[in-house]
Parts: C-alpha cells; sequence; structure tokens
C-alpha cells in the first residue's frame, strides 16, 4: 500500500514545474493576460514535454499516463497560473474522444498542434439567451463560457447529454472571446447557424465521464493555485515589518496561515484520490469527483480571501499580482457546476435527493 | 498510487472476520469498566491479537511484529460491525506506550499487564488551575525527605480520577532549574493518605472530569519513570499518542452515517428533513470535509508504512480539523431536528439517547482540551510553516 507519489511522478512534476518557473514566470503571464502576447509558445513547450500527450495511449503517440499524472500537473499549472488548454485539450478531450472510440484526432492532439475545446454549459445549465437545437447534423444556437477561446475544434454538450464535434473554422460559427476575471484561461461563446457537427456520442456516460475528469482537473488546479498563494502569504509576512517586528511574529497573522495550511494540506491527499479513483474505483468515482470539486472550490476561495489579507494592502495591488491566483480560483470555482449544485449531484448520486 | 493491501492480508482480513462471527455475543457494555464480562472480553481480544497486539508476551501483550495494515484491517472489521474493540483509557493509550519507551523493567513488568487487561485503571495529573496552554508552569511540587516524595499542589481535568487505582503524574521537583528542565514524572496510588478528589461538573451536566488535591501526599521514591527532571520529555512522547486519537476519522464517518439516518427518517410538518435542499447541502458539505480527512489519515497510515513520505504538516493537522469537525457533525444533527433537538436527558422525545447533544457539548470540551485550537494553530504555523514564535513578554515585577 503506497498512498502518494511514485519516483516517476515527482520527476514528471520537477519537470512541469521547473519549465513554468522558467518559461512561464509571472511576467510572462502578464503578457499573456493583457493580450500583448497569446498562449502559443507556452502550449508548444507542454507539448515538448509531452503534456497533452498524457492520457492518449501510445497506438496515437500518446505516453498513455493516468489521471493522477494529470492532476500533478494542473496542481503544477495552478501554482503557476499558466495561460493553457490544458484542461481542455489535454484531458476532458481526450477522456471523452476515447470513451467514444473516436480515435481519429488524437494523434494530432498529443502533439499539440490539434487544440479541442469544450463547450458544456449548455448541458450543466442552459442560460437565458443561450441553448443549443440538433437538427439532423447541424447544430444552432449558442454556447456560453466555452473552454479555451483559441481551439481548432470543439466538443458540444446538448441538453440530453450527447456530444457534437465541430470545427473552429466551420461554415456558420461564429466565436467571440468573453471577458472574465480570469484573464490567463480566455473563455469564449460559440454562436452556431446550422453549423455541420459529427456526432461523437450519445451516451450521457461518456458525457459525464468527461464531466468527471474536467471536474477533478479544477480542483487541482486550484489546489496548486492556493498552494502559491499561502506560500507567498508565508513569505511576504517573513519580510514585512510593522510595529519594529516581521508580520510573521503576530498570532493573528500566524493563524491566518495556520488555518490556510489545515484546510489545504487535507485537499492533496483529497485531489490526488480523485485521480486515482477516476481510473480505479468506478463504483466511487463519480462521488468523489464531485465532492473534490466542491471542497476545493470552498477551501480555495477561503485561501484566496485569506492570502490576500495577509498582504495588507500589496494584495490589493496589481503590482504584486497576486489578483492572478485570486480570480484563478475564482473561476475554477464556477465553472462545471459551482459547489452548491455539486454537492446537489453528490447527494443525488447517493439517493438523497430525488 | 497504491490503495490494495494485497492477498495475504485479504486471508488476514477473513481471520478477524471468524473471530467476530464467533465471539460477538460474548461484547460486554462499553459502558461498563470493571465487569467480569469486560474483563473476560478484554483477555479474548488480547489472547486474539486484537487488542495490545505489539505489546511483548513477558508484559501481558499478543506480542506480533508491528504491521500497521493488519492494525488497520482489524480496525476496520470491528468499525464495520461495530463490534466493541476492548478498553481504551489514558493507562492503555498514553501510559503503557511511554512505560514501553522510557520505564525500567520493574515498572514494566509491574503495570504493563495488569493495566492492559483492565485490572488496574490510570488517571493524569497533567493540566492545573495556572498550568493549562503553558503545561510546563506547573507548580505541583514533589520535595524528597528520606525515602519519599512528598507531593503539595493541585490538578485539573483528571478524567477518571475517582475510579482510577493510578495516578502519573507531573510534579515540579527542581524549582531552580529552568521550567522544562524541572519536572519529574511520578506514579502513584489514589488511595494515598492525602489526596482529595472533588467532582468537577461539566456543560455536558456529567462528571467527566475532577479536580484533585494532594496535601502532603507521600509516594516512594523509586515511583518515578526517567530520571528528576526529564518527566517533561515524557509527557510530551504521551501528548503526541493523545492528539492523534482524539478525533479519529472512522467515528466522524460513522457519526456522519447517523445524521443521513436521521435526515432520512426524521420528518418536520410532514417533510422529510433529507428534502430540505439547505440541510441537504449542509450534510454535503461536511461529507466532503470528513473525506478529505479520511483521506489524509489515508497518507499517514501510508507514511508510517514508506518512510521516505514527507507528511509532518498532514500530522500537524489532524487535531485541530478533527475536533472542529466532529463539532459541527454533531451540531448538525441538533439544527435539523430543530426543537427535538433541545431534547436532552430524560425527555421522552429525545433522539439517540441525547448523544447528539452529549457530544455537541464534549466535543467543545476536545476542541479545548489536549491543546487548544489556538495552540495547535501556534505549532502548525511555528512548526510547519516555519513562522516566528510570538516575542516574550518582560514579566512585570
Amino acid at each position: 500500500m503506497e498512498f502518494g507519489l511514485s519516483q516517476e511522478q515527482i520527476l514528471l512534476q520537477d519537470s512541469v514545474n521547473k519549465f513554468l518557473g522558467d518559461q512561464v514566470p509571472l511576467a510572462k503571464v502578464r503578457q499573456i493576460a493583457t493580450g500583448e502576447d497569446n498562449d502559443s509558445a507556452v502550449w508548444k513547450g507542454l507539448a515538448e514535454l509531452g503534456i497533452p500527450s498524457l492520457l492518449i495511449p501510445e497506438a496515437q503517440g500518446g505516453v498513455d499516463l493516468g489521471t493522477v499524472d494529470a492532476v500533478i500537473v494542473a496542481e503544477c499549472l495552478g501554482y503557476h497560473v499558466t495561460p493553457s488548454a490544458f484542461i481542455s485539450s489535454a484531458v476532458m478531450a481526450p477522456v471523452a474522444l476515447m470513451a467514444a472510440g473516436k480515435d481519429d484526432t488524437l494523434a494530432a492532439i498529443a502533439d499539440g498542434n490539434h487544440r479541442v475545446g469544450i463547450a458544456f454549459g449548455e448541458a450543466i445549465g442552459a442560460r437565458r439567451d443561450a441553448g443549443i437545437l440538433v437538427d439532423g447534423t447541424t447544430l444552432s444556437g449558442k454556447c456560453l463560457f466555452v473552454l479555451d477561446a483559441n481551439a481548432d475544434a470543439y466538443l458540444i454538450a446538448t441538453p440530453e447529454k450527447s456530444l457534437y464535434r465541430v470545427r473552429a473554422d466551420a461554415k456558420g460559427l461564429e466565436r467571440n472571446i468573453l471577458t472574465t476575471i480570469d484573464k490567463t484561461r480566455p473563455n469564449c461563446e460559440l454562436i452556431l447557424d446550422k453549423v455541420e457537427g459529427e456526432l461523437i456520442s450519445d451516451d450521457p456516460e461518456v458525457y459525464l465521464q468527461t464531466l468527471d475528469a474536467g471536474r477533478i482537473i479544477l480542483a487541482a488546479d486550484t489546489l496548486g493555485a492556493a498552494q502559491s498563494m499561502l506560500d507567498q502569504a508565508v513569505a511576504y509576512a517573513k519580510q514585512r515589518e510593522q510595529f519594529n517586528r516581521v508580520i510573521a511574529s503576530f498570532q493573528a497573522v500566524k493563524h491566518m496561515c495556520a488555518e490556510m495550511a489545515a484546510n489545504l494540506e487535507p485537499c492533496r491527499s483529497m485531489v490526488w484520490f480523485a485521480g486515482h479513483a477516476f481510473d480505479e474505483l468506478p463504483d466511487k468515482k463519480r462521488l468523489i469527483a464531485c465532492h473534490t470539486k466542491a471542497h476545493l472550490s470552498e477551501v480555495g476561495k477561503f485561501i484566496a480571501k485569506t492570502a490576500t489579507e495577509v498582504h495588507g494592502g500589496m494584495g490589493f495591488t496589481d503590482l504584486v499580482g497576486l489578483h492572478y491566483w485570486f480570480k484563478r480560483i475564482g473561476a475554477n470555482r464556477q465553472l462545471l457546476g459551482t459547489p452548491e449544485l455539486v454537492r446537489d449531484e453528490a447527494a443525488r448520486i447517493q439517493g438523497f435527493a430525488a | 498510487m497504491d490503495l490494495s493491501f494485497g492477498s495475504e492480508y485479504e486471508v488476514f482480513r477473513e481471520e478477524v472476520r471468524d473471530f467476530i462471527h464467533q465471539h460477538k455475543d460474548k461484547q460486554p457494555n462499553p459502558a461498563e469498566m470493571r465487569s467480569e464480562k469486560t474483563l473476560a472480553w478484554q483477555k479474548l481480544l488480547i489472547d486474539h491479537g486484537y487488542h495490545s497486539r505489539t505489546i511483548p508476551k513477558k508484559y501481558g501483550g499478543y506480542g506480533a511484529e508491528p504491521d500497521i495494515i493488519k492494525s488497520r484491517i482489524i480496525a476496520e472489521e470491528f468499525s464495520a460491525e461495530q463490534i466493541n474493540t476492548g478498553l481504551s483509557g489514558q493507562g492503555i493509550s498514553m501510559l503503557t506506550p511511554v512505560l514501553l519507551e522510557m520505564g525500567n523493567e520493574e515498572q514494566k513488568q509491574q503495570f504493563i499487564k495488569p493495566t492492559i487487561h483492565g485490572e488496574l485503571l490510570w488517571c493524569q495529573g497533567y493540566s492545573e488551575p495556572g498550568a493549562g496552554s503553558d503545561l510546563a508552569s506547573l507548580t505541583t511540587k514533589a520535595e524528597l525527605d528520606g525515602d519519599e516524595w512528598v507531593i503539595n499542589g493541585q490538578k485539573i481535568w483528571t478524567s477518571t480520577a475517582h475510579i482510577a487505582d493510578w495516578i502519573f503524574c507531573l510534579v515540579r521537583t527542581e524549582p531552580d532549574a529552568p521550567k522544562h528542565q524541572g519536572i519529574s514524572f511520578l506514579l502513584f496510588r489514589m488511595d494515598t493518605p492525602g489526596i482529595e478528589i472533588r467532582p468537577l461538573i461539566d456543560m455536558t451536566g456529567k462528571r467527566n472530569f475532577n479536580e484533585v488535591f494532594f496535601t502532603d501526599v507521600r509516594v516512594p521514591k523509586d515511583q518515578i519513570v526517567g530520571k528528576r527532571g526529564q518527566g517533561w520529555l515524557v509527557a510530551n512522547a504521551i501528548l503526541g499518542h493523545e492528539r492523534g486519537s482524539l478525533a479519529p476519522p472512522d467515528v466522524a464517518d460513522a457519526r456522519l452515517n447517523g445524521v443521513v439516518d436521521l435526515m432520512r427518517t426524521e420528518t418536520i410538518g410532514g417533510e422529510k428533513l433529507m428534502d430540505n435542499p439547505v440541510y441537504r447541502d449542509r450534510l454535503m458539505q461536511l461529507q466532503g470535509r470528513a473525506m478529505a480527512l479520511r483521506l489524509n489519515d489515508m497518507r499517514l497510515l501510508s507514511a508510517r508504512i514508506n518512510k521516505n513520505q514527507d507528511v509532518k504538516l498532514a500530522a500537524m493537522i489532524v487535531k485541530l480539523m478533527g475536533t472542529e469537525l466532529r463539532h459541527e457533525i454533531e451540531g448538525l444533527a441538533i439544527d435539523v431536528m430543530g426543537e427535538i433537538g433541545l431534547s436532552y436527558e430524560d425527555n421522552p422525545y429525545v433522539r439517540d439517547k441525547g448523544s447528539w447533544q452529549f457530544q455537541y457539548m464534549f466535543y467543545l470540551g476536545l476542541i479545548i482540551g489536549g491543546g487548544t485550537s489556538q495552540i495547535q494553530k501556534n505549532i502548525i504555523s511555528e512548526r510547519g510553516l516555519d513562522m516566528p514564535k510570538e516575542p516574550k513578554v518582560a514579566k512585570s515585577s
């Protein structure tokens, strides 16, 4: 019995952290967030490390690793608030395509040359002014808050939980970037007017499995981002002096940091376990994915606020840039089901609600 | 990630299950601490290696090699069938490990066997009215007079003092030494002349604790564990044992399942409590938190098997998070029951014998006891996050 990372997983973690630390520091994140640059060079660098191919079988040019490995990478990306298409193109799309037995684009995804975005909002709960209608093989309507504004193709979930694939350059498809608080991973809307789509699967299980994977990855991203905020808060408190003392020696500040650590530490086991369960425990994985998404959303929210407060006024400035992590955690909370919604699903899975 | 225990352990699991099915009719009521049935059950458990498993045979234990997975399997199977796991108490869970580590051969021979067999009951004399979080400032003193220690002072929060045969007690023997180096760890009988016990009724209405007063209590000189002035080291070894065991995740899960049962069976205005989405959401929040803590515990278990894993912080947070979680689980049960949740003691409408109210209050006690939540946060920030200690304030004269 070993509940922890293998040597290979620790190596993976180290190499991704090294790449992100060297090549994608906060200054680079800022350039991408403010539109001076885009994320294609980052994605190319991650592709050289094999990141988009993690979950893809060797036959399609992938490295055929497990969900725990994907979770570790997501944790690193969250820690560095890295702009990337990881959740959509490296995790959710491969999970969906493999579950549906559609291998045709996996090799291109593995290379990093073909980015697939995810449009699940209309299945999770369509909003006013949105919704998707299918007529034969064409799709019309609107999808909001689609993951990855720069993808080459999209997987669209219908309210019936069928999955369709459309090309980003398809006739009748309009794509508009939606400004959100999180500028590290731009969202978009898709407006479809009789767009030719390919049915990937009409089995709701394929949709649900993909959703589970996405929720686990968002939780892992929050774990990394929250860990970074805690580390930054502790480091700041140790050098900032007031009343002739470093503020890290005040109990009020120490207790804020201890509460963050105490809430975050069990999350590490939970996120790892959710990755393990996704591959190994089919009966339990959905409940665990729901709880992990909801719990990390709550802990993340607490840490985002508290770590900012430890920084005092500087935490509120653009200069320090802590807000990139605050917003990343905030976005992870709202995407693919808010905590209340996901906990309601957890209750339904257990037969506690109709 | 490998969470399986392996096939050789599944054979062991079957043995445990067989034992349970064969003997479960013999288990006593947990409230009886000294009945014949309790002592017989305790002996049966030790003889089969389901209690005192790794304590050497010569001290009355089962004498097995330490095997964390086997211990875990025993705990899982007993918990699944809700089988009485035998006696606990401070003599068994705290003093015995310390005697094994720091006691002399004579003390081990004399005390361990009757303690683990439930024939010798102990209480712990640590806290004092003036020494709570700052335990090392304790002032109960012991002075050597010939071959005897003469003890004067007062202890508080002494659970089971009124039924204990013996006490393990921290006393100041070196008044001129720095406070941590002036303490000794003594063992003595509770019927020694000069000991007065007064019940301390707490908010639950029960006598969970006592105050113990010492007036010229004379104790043989050799009833000391470790050397003079080493008592603080001994005490810290014991506190380590205490903190981890105050809020076990298995019990939190069982209590949470109890709330599920309540919410599925109780109704208010004809509506099942479980059908109330606000209550249900609170239940799900706690279930998520309990899941995270249980998995944290699994990681700690794994680190005891795989020595290369660093779990320092994961271990430090258990007492803080576990006791706070239990308090909230018990509190949810009370909230969902509405006015029925107020019922206590002999109220004919009380549910589950009033255990929800009792545990809700009792766990507030555990949030405070064994190192308060605030002390835990000091430990986490100083030892876990490497933040500096609060500067010492000069004592005003």
